[in-house]
């Protein structure tokens, strides 16, 4: 319910600040995880080859954090990219434009590394 | 008279814009802000080599074949494109990863703790510089098989 006096008055229009901030965060913290779990399995595994990469990501919890890993990339950098263009794409029809495309490629780019996990 | 002083307050007011690039020379950034923009450039420079980053993905897992594609990019090219220019790209993405990945963990350290000061943003910055340019160099000797 929107309070119009107090310290819990609204003071913004849209109010998806503290969402936007609080996503691009629980995201990072995924992929920082995911980054980590790589390292190590990479550092154990020794000099690679084709079977010791590809074995890696053969085990279902490590497709499932890939999987979470893509999506929360796509939110993450779209979080990101919003801002570059909110704060140097000041007309309002070349900062929509730059905004769909970057809707249009992180979803494309999302959709495909999906695809390769996939058929894993 | 509270007009004209209205007034001037308002033509004096400081307004604060982004700094334009013929001013990038100009400045002289603490550290804090050279992790801030370059935090800032390498998520750029990773979004628009998203495509590449997931065709390694790709061909580095689909199959025996398909990663020996990927290992020959980096050893003889692939057409008119030479195998150092494909090195360079990676070890610019390697330095992008780590570099967004210290100053990603800075940013979530000063969240959960509350460390605002400027001693703390000072060396903290200097820490994510670090770490991040030590590890790139060491993995770009790797990568360039300097040793």
């Amino acid at each position: 319910m929107n309070t119009t006096f107090g310290s819990k008055r609204l003071v913004v229009g849209a109010h998806y600040g503290l969402r936007d901030w609080l996503s691009q965060r629980v995201t990072a913290l995924v992929m920082a995880i995911f980054t980590v779990a790589v390292v190590v399995q990479v550092l154990m595994a020794g000099p690679l080859d084709y079977y010791k990469w590809s074995a890696m990501f053969s085990h279902q919890w490590m497709k499932v954090l890939t999987f979470v890993v893509i999506v929360s990339l796509l939110w993450h950098v779209w979080v990101g990219m919003r801002d570059v263009w909110m704060d140097y794409v000041k007309p309002v029809a070349a900062r929509l434009g730059l905004e769909v495309l970057t809707i249009a490629w992180l979803v494309g780019c999302a959709g495909w590394a999906i695809q390769i996990l996939w058929r894993l | 008279m509270m007009t004209s002083l209205k007034e001037q307050s308002i033509r004096t007011r400081p307004v604060y814009r982004n700094i334009h690039v013929s001013q990038l020379a100009s400045y002289r950034l603490p550290p804090a802000g050279w992790v801030s923009i370059l935090h800032r450039v390498s998520g750029v420079l990773m979004f628009l080599l998203l495509p590449f980053v997931i065709w390694m993905f790709d061909t580095s897992l689909t199959s025996e074949i398909s990663f020996d594609q990927f290992a020959s990019v980096f050893a003889a090219g692939a057409g008119m494109v030479p195998a150092w220019f494909f090195k360079l790209v990676a070890f610019a993405l390697i330095w992008a990863y780590l570099l967004h990945f210290c100053a990603g963990l800075r940013h979530l350290w000063m969240d959960a703790t509350h460390a605002v000061g400027l001693e703390f943003g000072r060396v903290s910055a200097w820490v994510a510089i670090g770490l991040s340019s030590v590890v790139t160099l060491a993995l770009g000797g790797r990568l360039f098989s300097i040793f």
